[in-house]
């Protein structure tokens, strides 16, 4: 804490990986951009510590749109959308990305999909606060880009359908997340029976589900929820190999990136919505 | 500024460990008081739908009254082992009248048959349940616990005289986590309509197979800023799939188009009754009339937080508002309120048969706290719950005692006795409020409070 008092304070938080206490931090930020890189102007995510985990099942605290129609796209969107009544645009967001974490995936496909509109959803607040600055900071160093690609602080678990109308998705992202190894805590997993019932609702009709994480029990959890649901089918190895976006999930996510790096093995299931039969 | 802010800070830091020793003391008051007050259950009421018979339910108790030979009926087999031995909280007949379902507390589903009253069957639940509903073809029977699951009951096999103890739910979907208020089926029996406490309506196709789950969702009626608390159809013969009706915590009550989700209309039942407009009482029960031409509304009672004039306090609902129904136009509007003279009778549930022009209201608790008597009902009826004629002599108002039919009869066995104290009656209408608050309204709580929740939450403490 020392080296506080005797160097310029964004100097010190450049170089040395001092962990700092709230006050300090605080006095950071008042500064101004030193939470910033300073060479490419995105935040740093040393600032932006979160606990690894939250609990889905507690009452939520965060605003939450009363239906699909109160989601202002121009908080989002300004430069798609002008004004909060939607007139500007037909497009509505056509990906999301559920638990988008430090936001890898959305970033990257943002410029793959620059026509369509993506949303990054994820629980923690000062996660979803580092994704927004990476966001608005990409946005000031490449101009005319990243304008299609945003972020909110939801609980999906509990408000996907306040976001989404009916068949409004064409992409659904659930990439590494929680394992939650507990058979008492199974119903906080993210992909579960009951849930794919409300994520078939949201996703149209061919449009596609990605899942993939570094835990065997759950990539199995998950790949037998989905096979067991009567309005999910299996994607076949052939359109695997020929969707470019099957391979950003591991090399644009963040924990992708991890696993690939400690040599990790990962198990993916995708699959195509399609209509109830019979 | 920020000087002041440090300050500020700092004195708060100080005053922590006094603080926190406070906020324990508090907090473990709290939960203690909340954890009473959710053991506060509503009498509930149901109509047999061709007027044989009337079923009351306070607490663990289930009162039935024959309408038609104008006795009290017990239940067939009155042992301690085939009685509810916690709240009721869900209470139905079935579209014809051959089958009562009453669940609740005790994790207990009771399929009753309405002619013989006996117990056809009991299923366990593995939560409290919140809301029961019967398929409209009387195949299945669907319940719904605290923890958001919709279970199925298949019927198949059930007959009067043999009863059927072996019989198992299945779980076919769930509101993530959240509790389930009401379930109800469409009119055409093609979809299944469950309301929950996060706001939210999901409208689901219910299958040829249900066993094998639920899974398609045609819609979600999503505007209530606060739980939704009830739900009804309103249909007739030009409207046959009808319009769904939901009240809600939020004081008013919305139309629905369950088919595409959409909002239709809003009734801000709460000022359209020139209610005071903090209080924004939750709307606790919905009826419509069989023709679809009136929806009855019943609204807590609303919080006396200042002390009132005389003139103010006359000026409080006590009765029911009548709301006309317009289903060519889809709009709901305001028609008038029926008061409940003599008493401050605030119904908890309301219920009606499908022909015929009689309302019945029910108010009571049961595990009142700080009361002698700890749990009471008492039954009203509205004439006339029709549409409106021009006739004055036909306007709706509430039956005399004595008008009531049955009689004493009736009222003895409804409600315990043929005179109620009316005494307790505001006092368990402001626990009944307390109670559906601390279940359904989410908890506010300061920034320094919820922090200080968290590192007291259960789970830590165990590792001390």
């Amino acid at each position: 804490m020392f080296f506080l008092k005797s160097r310029p304070i964004e100097a010190s938080s450049l170089h040395q990986p001092i962990i700092l206490g709230k006050k300090a931090r605080s006095m950071l930020e008042s500064k101004g951009n030193s939470t910033f890189n300073k060479s490419t102007g995105l935040p740093r995510k040393r600032f932006y510590r979160a606990r690894a985990h939250s609990n889905p099942l507690s009452d939520s605290h965060f605003p939450v749109p009363l239906s699909p129609q109160h989601v202002d796209y121009s908080l989002h969107f300004p430069q798609i959308f002008p004004s909060p009544d939607r007139s500007g645009d037909a497009r509505r967001i056509e990906f999301a990305d559920v638990g988008c974490g430090f936001g890898g995936l959305c970033i990257s496909l943002s410029t793959l999909f620059p026509e369509k509109l993506m949303i990054g959803m994820e629980i923690r607040d000062k996660v979803t606060e580092y994704v927004k600055e990476r966001i608005l900071g990409l946005r000031t160093t490449n101009p005319g880009q990243y304008q299609n690609v945003s972020v909110v602080r939801t609980n999906s678990m509990k408000y996907i359908p306040n976001y989404f109308e009916k068949g409004q998705l064409s992409k659904m992202f659930f990439l590494f997340p929680d394992p939650h190894f507990k058979e008492k805590n199974h119903r906080r997993r993210v992909i579960s029976p009951f849930l794919l019932d409300e994520y078939a609702y949201v996703l149209k009709e061919g449009g596609i589900i990605y899942t993939i994480t570094d835990v065997e029990e759950l990539g199995v959890w998950m790949r037998t929820c989905l096979e067991n649901h009567p309005m999910f089918e299996c994607i076949t190895d052939e359109e695997l190999e020929a969707d470019p976006v099957v391979k950003l999930l591991v090399s644009a996510t963040e924990e992708g990136q991890k696993v690939a790096r400690n040599g990790g093995q990962t198990f993916q299931a995708v699959f195509r919505r399609v209509a109830l039969s019979g | 500024m920020e000087e002041a802010q440090m300050k500020e800070e700092f004195k708060t830091e100080t005053n922590e460990t006094q603080m926190e020793e406070k906020e324990t003391e508090d907090t473990q008051l709290e939960e203690k008081d909340s954890y009473l007050q959710t053991e506060v259950a509503p009498a509930l009421i149901a109509l047999h739908p061709f007027d044989q018979s009337i079923a009351v339910t306070v607490g663990s108790e289930l009162r039935i009254f024959n309408l038609v030979k104008n006795c009290a009926v017990s239940l067939a087999d009155e042992s301690k082992e085939m009685l509810h031995r916690d709240s009721i909280r869900a209470l139905r007949f079935s579209d014809s009248g051959k089958l009562l379902v009453s669940a609740g507390d005790d994790k207990l589903v009771k399929i009753w048959g309405a002619e013989s009253w006996q117990c056809l069957c009991t299923v366990n639940s593995e939560k409290r349940v919140s809301a029961v509903a019967i398929s409209k073809d009387e195949q299945y029977v669907c319940f719904a616990d605290k923890f958001g699951v919709v279970w199925i009951v298949d019927l198949v096999g059930l007959a009067e005289n043999q009863p059927n103890p072996d019989k198992n739910a299945v779980a076919i979907f769930g509101h993530y986590c959240s509790i389930i208020t009401s379930l109800e089926f469409s009119p055409d029996g093609r979809f299944i309509v469950s309301a929950d406490r996060d706001f939210k309506i999901r409208v689901s196709v219910f299958p040829k197979y249900p066993l094998k789950g639920v899974h398609e969702i045609q819609s979600f009626c999503l505007g209530h800023s606060e739980f939704v608390s009830c739900l009804t159809f309103v249909h007739n013969s030009d409207f046959p799939q009808g319009f769904l009706v939901s009240g809600s915590g939020d004081s008013t009550v919305c139309m629905w188009d369950v088919t595409s989700g959409s909002l239709l209309c809003t009734s801000d039942v709460g000022r359209e009754a020139n209610l005071s407009e903090e209080s924004h009482p939750a709307v606790t029960d919905l009826y419509a009339t069989a023709d679809g031409s009136l929806v009855a509304v019943a609204i807590q009672r609303q919080a006396l937080e200042i002390p009132l004039s005389f003139d103010l306090l006359l000026s409080i609902l006590q009765g029911i508002l009548l709301l006309s129904c317009d289903l060519s136009a889809k709009r709901l509007s305001m028609l008038k309120v029926v008061p409940v003279p003599g008493e401050t009778f605030i119904p908890t549930r309301l219920g009606t048969k499908l022909s015929g022009n009689l309302l019945w209201m029910v108010t009571g608790a049961s595990n009142l706290p700080g009361t002698k008597e700890s749990s009471f009902a008492r039954i009203r009826a509205v004439s006339c719950f029709k549409k409106k004629s021009n006739d004055s002599d036909l306007e709706p108002r509430v039956l005399e005692d004595t008008e009531v039919p049955g009689g004493d009869q009736l009222l003895e066995k409804l409600q315990g006795s043929v005179s109620v104290e009316s005494t307790v009656f505001s006092a368990a209408a402001d626990a009944l409020n307390a109670a559906m608050s601390s279940l359904l309204r989410k908890k506010q709580y300061s920034d320094e409070k919820r922090d200080f929740r968290k590192k007291t939450r259960n789970d830590k403490k165990f590792k001390q």
